[in-house]
């Protein structure tokens, strides 16, 4: 919400000259969503300090510009815009002091270019990842960091930390380069941005962080972040980045995946599991296959790609994945012959459904977990007394194996959404019941590495008729 | 001449152009129920008379035909048909729809046809076409009844054609006009002394003619004129065999029974016509005992049986009885197909570890609105499934024989004697409970179609609602990943409009609009309840397990659940939930709430406290970052404003050219001071209802409606019998449980409402939230328009958690007063009416899926829409 700068050599009011703000006229400008505020709280020989503070409509972030009693805001009543300094305040920056962010000084142009010893405070700075990521990103700049927290409510202490910090920085810089520091850290800490990130925040980014940012260490991370980790803006800014410097670097961007994400990802777990799941359906002759819980067609896609399946459906109880799925796949560009090949559709695990009928196969991968146990009996009949394919493929983790997971702590569960998770036995007893109640065969498979006491990370039950 | 034709059928015209079919139809049949193939073609092409675009014309004929059959409606088709090539594609489209297929021949000569084309001034066609139709016509007469059709009818003159009345005849099976009261009796399988037992447990008084026999030998009759629906199988197996027949056939005669028939009668039949079966699963007894009769009584036996009809539709197509059951789309009508259901059920080919074949369960889709009985597959218990019951108990293997009382819906049943007959595979289940509930089969099974797509719910209170499409994908997510188990899921609450912006200047609610919303709408009286700032909980909680496997069909073990207004529980922790449960029910145990309201369930709306306890997630993320946020940023807004104004070289320089505007410093200040302030009264508002909860003792429940018990849904009481009735049997002595503090207004009384608005300041002056008006009664309308069953008003400064810490301030309350009700008060209405209708269709016992489409539905109302794109 605020950001306040100052200068001590003297004359510490040349800072005026620099800012193109006089610091005996305190001033108001009009931004898009509000206004912002520039006034002096101390403007002497010695010492001058600026103040941009944020005053934002707290009623137009909610209710949009129309102002009507109707929705057309993005945010809610209740939000933390308006005390925080995120890519608002970053947008008050380059439109207030946008001249001297271009290092031009009118009055005192050799001033504009030289290193002067400067100190910044920046108020409630939401930092995502923890504070530690503050001097990442600042002390390499060099300046001298000092950060303070904050608890969320100091009546509940229970309730812990609060993601906001003040940050002072204090170092000897151009004005210029500090505020372009800070004009571009800011949404990187905050990992956020309040207006639509489009192909000319590749141009911000770059200009902003012309000459300083191709050397930080942390330029991954600030150009993912900067650009909301859109995959294609990224790449693009990074081949920008790196056409203008000599630098060669070819090391992956970073896309920092959840925590548990990761956990599986080193493993490579999934693509095993896939190939596992495609092997077994050749080896019972499927040819109609429907993938239920398909998510975003992983499979889907895998299957499309071998001939042997000549219908391949997906099921998904989430719309908005299906329609994701649907675009991975490339749905609409198929040329006709594959297009009649692939189907997706809305369904749901735990209503019973004709649409799931007729197929060689059905393949549940990695989806009861997400399921509560006590629907899981809907879920069986379902699927292995109403639809009844030939052959059912389920798969889901194996609990014993967590032990392999170091950020899993003990108990813990891979994914937060999973309900549960089971032991080799929890599995092949539920599976032997299921098959025997339904009358079909069970073997079991074990995907990944293989410990000899914990067995592999996922397990797999194959029913047949 | 008269010509009978079944109510349902599909009447085929066959004549050549010029036979005068079209006249004749208009003549004896509604416009709609004629479908010519010109107008067909019309439909197509913009003209009746275009012969090229013939094929696509008889695709769309076809098609509204099988469409209006499929719904039941007769159907006459006026083309010339004289081609068996024609007429094939129509007898298939009635046997699909299990409808008669009638054939009118207009067996005219050509001379007449040619006059009458020649005479036609609409359209005339050629001469030859003429011959060609005569001579295909004279061809084809003798093998239409070979080709499928049921009934041939041939007008060989003009005269003839002339002198045709149709006869409409209703189908054997109908018997809409019958009402009861029935007796319902499922397989007897020759125990007759059982099946005297039961009619006489029923009333019935059976006396034997003296001198008589056969179907003359017993005389039946009932005091109230009670009739008995026999469901069929009445031989084999059993000791009596001989005995039943006489009696059924006896009471069939005399009018005081209906009797369908099962496949070990038509079996038993087929033996008698000579046919070779197989003397197998007790026909040898049948046999056996039938040796002894005279020849008159096998030929009056062969006759009764032969004279059965498949099924009966009853009481105005709200019964349907037959041996195996009936699915919806064959109700009503008669086809080969359709007495192979009634007879043997649907079996999905395959046989299982006994060999019998398996038995496709029909009953579990059947989504009919007509009740079905029917016997045929042996149960332990009568078992209800959908809208249907089996009542075949299994008397002849030892079970008991049952009669289902209609309309009463009760059972009356008689063991029987003994096990006359060992069954292929045991049918009486095994001792495990939750086994037993498995083996009742699919009656609690979900199907897709029961919630996705556009639906319309009707209600009690508002008649149908519309549920889109696109709310239905956003709950089908919701409902399928985190809801509890459906069967719990018997109410959702509806969401709660505010009163309307107050007229106060500053003000956003007032309970003047509120008591004047009701006033004006024809309520004299409100109950205004204090609104605990918590969460909404809906808790049902049984008397124990056993009450919530049988009554709900929870097979967890658990006797109660707490969940929130999404169908989440609302506790992660279930043992939390447990011991939440427990202590509701053990305070109504001890206020004698079971016996006083002679149920062993019940269903309570409730709040549960504290916020923080449910909005742990909502209070870190959202609430108190904005407080913390807001605190420290504001007091150094005003800390370094301060700084400023104290700065002696500030000038106010209005000449200068500048980019900004010139600002008062001193403005400013008491801007950022106000603003500062206003934080710190949205944190003391959000405090307030927080506090730790480490177990159950910091939890508070208030409940503030009775919604159901056994057999009633209590929205026929007022609030203040509700008020009353909480702190009466809930809130006595368990500190957990806490009554709502209330008042009544009467709002045409200006010191009542006085006193009314006196009382919410009050409370909320303190920072409460506020209070909820409820009219007196729980559902009230004025006129035919229902009205708001609650309407909020809450607070100032609760407000702030709502509107944001600084919605007081002049510049944004003056656009905040700016908001509009109407939305919100029909969706409240909407989903008031569904969850009415939930409980309601729940206490009356009706089918899983019947409450579920009701409770889905107020999710779906509640969910954002999804555009529908795949």
């Amino acid at each position: 919400m605020i950001l306040s700068i100052t200068y001590t050599q003297p004359p510490a009011t040349d800072l005026g000259y620099l800012l193109h703000k006089n610091p005996s006229r305190p001033q108001t400008f009009t931004l898009n969503h509000g206004k912002a505020h520039i006034f002096y709280p101390e403007a002497t020989e010695e010492r001058c300090t600026v103040a941009l503070l944020l005053d934002i409509d707290p009623i137009d972030l909610a209710r949009g510009k129309k102002g009507s009693s109707g929705d057309g805001g993005l945010f809610d009543y209740v939000n933390d815009r308006p005390y925080v300094a995120s890519s608002f305040l970053s947008v008050a920056i380059s439109r207030v002091f946008g001249t001297a962010m271009s290092g031009k000084s009118k009055e005192k142009p050799e001033l504009a270019e030289m290193e002067l010893p400067l100190q910044a405070k920046i108020m409630m700075l939401p930092c995502k990842g923890g504070e530690e990521i503050i001097y990442r990103l600042f002390e390499p700049l060099g300046y001298k960091v000092s950060v303070e927290g904050y608890m969320l409510d100091e009546k509940f202490p229970e309730w812990g930390k609060s993601k906001y910090y003040t940050v002072s920085l204090e170092g000897k810089v151009r004005l210029r380069d500090l505020l372009n520091h800070i004009y571009v850290l800011i949404p990187v800490l905050d990992s956020e941005k309040h207006y639509w990130v489009g192909e000319d925040e590749i141009d911000k980014l770059l200009s902003h962080g012309d000459r300083w940012l191709i050397n930080h260490p942390e330029k991954e991370l600030i150009t993912g972040r900067y650009l909301i980790r859109k995959k294609r803006l990224v790449n693009e800014a990074f081949k920008r980045l790196l056409e203008a410097s000599d630098v060669a670097d070819d090391e992956d961007e970073e896309n920092e995946p959840s925590q548990n994400d990761q956990t599986e990802r080193k493993l490579n777990l999934n693509q095993q599991r896939l190939g596992t799941v495609v092997a077994v359906l050749k080896s019972v002759n499927a040819k109609r296959v429907i993938d239920i819980g398909c998510g975003e067609g992983n499979l889907l896609s895998l299957l499309m790609k071998d001939k042997t399946f000549e219908q391949i459906t997906g099921v998904d109880v989430s719309y908005s994945v299906l329609e994701r799925a649907k675009d991975k796949l490339k749905i609409d560009r198929l040329p006709e012959m594959q297009r009649k090949r692939i189907n997706l559709f809305q369904g749901s695990l735990v209503y019973r459904d004709k649409r799931f009928s007729g197929y060689d196969a059905a393949t549940v991968i990695e989806v009861i977990e997400h399921l509560d146990e006590n629907r899981l009996k809907a879920f069986e009949k379902v699927l292995f007394k109403f639809a009844r394919p030939q052959t059912v493929i389920v798969s889901t983790p194996n609990k014993e194996y967590n032990l392999h997971y170091q950020n899993l702590f003990e108990g813990d569960l891979r994914h937060r959404d999973h309900r549960f998770e089971w032991t080799r036995k929890e599995f092949e007893t539920w599976a032997v019941k299921v098959a025997e109640s339904y009358g079909y065969n069970v073997r079991f498979l074990q995907i990944g590495e293989v410990d000899d006491e914990f067995g592999s990370p996922t397990q797999m039950g194959v029913f047949t008729l | 001449m008269k010509l009978t034709v079944p109510e349902l059928s599909l009447i085929v015209l066959i004549g050549s152009s010029g036979s005068g079919k079209s006249t004749f139809a208009k003549k004896h049949f509604r416009p709609t129920e004629v479908i010519s193939s010109d107008f067909c073609r019309g439909l197509v092409s913009d003209d009746e008379n275009e012969q090229t675009v013939t094929e696509t014309a008889f695709d769309v004929l076809h098609y509204i035909v099988s469409k209006r059959l499929k719904l039941g409606k007769l159907t006459v088709v006026d083309a010339t048909n004289v081609q068996e090539s024609a007429r094939k594609p129509l007898i298939e489209i009635a046997r699909d729809n299990n409808c008669f297929p009638v054939a009118v021949v207009f067996n005219l000569s050509e001379r007449i046809c040619q006059d009458r084309n020649k005479n036609r001034t609409d359209r005339q066609v050629g001469e030859h076409v003429i011959r060609k139709h005569t001579q295909q016509l004279k061809k084809s007469i003798k093998g239409l009844q070979r080709e499928g059709f049921r009934y041939v009818y041939v007008l060989n003159s003009p005269e003839e054609v002339e002198e045709v009345v149709f006869e409409r005849q209703p189908l054997w099976n109908n018997k809409k006009d019958e009402h009861g009261p029935f007796d319902i009796i499922g397989d007897v399988h020759g125990c007759y002394d059982e099946l005297k037992m039961l009619l006489e447990k029923l009333d019935y008084s059976i006396e034997e003619v003296e001198g008589g026999d056969g179907s003359g030998k017993y005389r039946v009759t009932h005091p109230e004129g009670r009739k008995v629906l026999f469901l069929g199988d009445l031989v084999d197996r059993g000791p009596k065999i001989t005995e039943v027949l006489k009696l059924v056939m006896s009471m069939v005669k005399s009018g005081i029974a209906l009797c369908v028939p099962g496949n070990h009668d038509v079996k038993l039949l087929k033996k008698l016509n000579g046919r070779d079966v197989q003397i197998t699963h007790g026909l040898d007894r049948t046999l056996e005992q039938l040796e002894g009769e005279s020849p008159e009584f096998i030929e009056e036996v062969k006759v009764f049986i032969d004279g059965l009809v498949s099924h009966y539709v009853l009481d105005d197509g709200k019964l349907v009885v037959a041996h195996a059951g009936m699915k919806e789309e064959f109700q009503g009508r008669g086809s080969g197909r359709v007495r192979e259901f009634a007879l043997y059920g649907e079996t999905t080919g395959e046989t299982d570890e006994y060999g019998l074949p398996v038995r496709y369960d029909w009953a579990s889709d059947y989504r009919g609105r007509a009740m079905v009985v029917y016997g045929h597959t042996p149960q332990a218990e009568a078992l209800k499934v959908n809208n249907t019951i089996n009542i075949d108990t299994g008397c002849v293997f030892g079970g008991k024989l049952t009669a289902y009382r209609y309309p009463e819906r009760e059972f009356v049943d008689v063991k029987a004697l003994k096990t006359y007959y060992e069954p292929a595979k045991p049918f009486l289940p095994e001792q495990d409970k939750a086994e037993s509930f498995e083996t009742r089969g699919d009656n609690d099974i979900l199907d897709i179609n029961d919630v996705l797509g556009k639906r319309f719910i009707g209600t009690r209170l508002m008649s149908n609602i519309t549920i889109h499409e696109e709310n239905s994908i956003a709950a089908l997510e919701v409902m399928s990943r985190f809801a509890a188990d459906p069967h719990w899921l018997i109410y959702l609450p509806p969401t709660m409009s505010p009163s309307e912006t107050s007229k106060k200047e500053g003000m956003l609610e007032h309970p003047a609009e509120a008591f004047e919303y009701f006033r004006i709408r024809g309520v004299d009286k409100v109950v205004c309840e204090q609104k605990h700032m918590g969460s909404r909980a809906v808790v049902i909680v049984c008397k124990d397990s056993q009450v919530a496997e049988k009554r709900f069909g929870v097979l967890d073990g658990t006797s109660g659940i707490c969940y929130t207004r999404t169908g989440r529980h609302f506790f992660d922790d279930m043992e939390l939930e447990a011991a939440l449960i427990d202590r509701v029910r053990r305070a109504l145990d001890k206020s004698g709430f079971w016996s006083d309201f002679n149920t062993d369930w019940v269903c309570l709306d409730c709040e549960l406290m504290p916020w923080s306890a449910k909005a742990q997630k909502l209070l870190k993320e959202q609430y108190s970052a904005v407080g913390i946020s807001g605190r420290i940023a504001l007091d150094e807004a005003v800390k370094l404003l301060k700084q400023t104004s104290l700065n002696k070289a500030v000038v106010f320089d209005v000449n200068k050219e500048t980019s900004g505007k010139n600002a008062d410093i001193n403005e400013l200040l008491q801007r950022f001071t106000e603003r500062a302030e206003m934080i710190y009264k949205y944190v003391d508002a959000y405090r307030k209802y927080c506090w730790p909860v480490s177990s159950i003792d910091d939890l508070k429940l208030a409940p503030f409606h009775i919604l159901a018990t056994e057999g009633k849904v209590h929205s026929d009481k007022n609030h203040i019998w509700h008020m009353d009735s909480i702190a009466k049997y809930c809130a006595q002595d368990d500190s957990l449980i806490i009554a709502t503090e209330h008042i009544l207004v009467d709002v045409t009384d200006e010191e009542s409402v006085a006193k009314g608005i006196k009382w919410w300041e009050d409370l909320t002056a303190s920072g409460g939230e506020g209070m909820v008006v409820k009219p007196y009664d729980f559902v009230v309308k004025n006129g035919k328009e229902l009205l708001q069953p609650a309407v909020k008003c809450r607070g100032r400064e609760y407000l702030r958690i709502i509107y944001g810490p600084e919605y007081t301030m002049d510049e944004n309350i003056q656009r905040l007063r700016n908001r509009a009700v109407g939305k919100k008060r029909s969706l409240a209405l909407r989903e008031f009416s569904l969850g009415m209708e939930a409980l309601e269709r729940f206490v009356r016992n009706e089918p899983l899926y019947r409450v579920h489409e009701c409770v889905f539905g107020v999710l779906a109302l509640e969910s954002e829409p999804v555009d529908p794109r795949l």
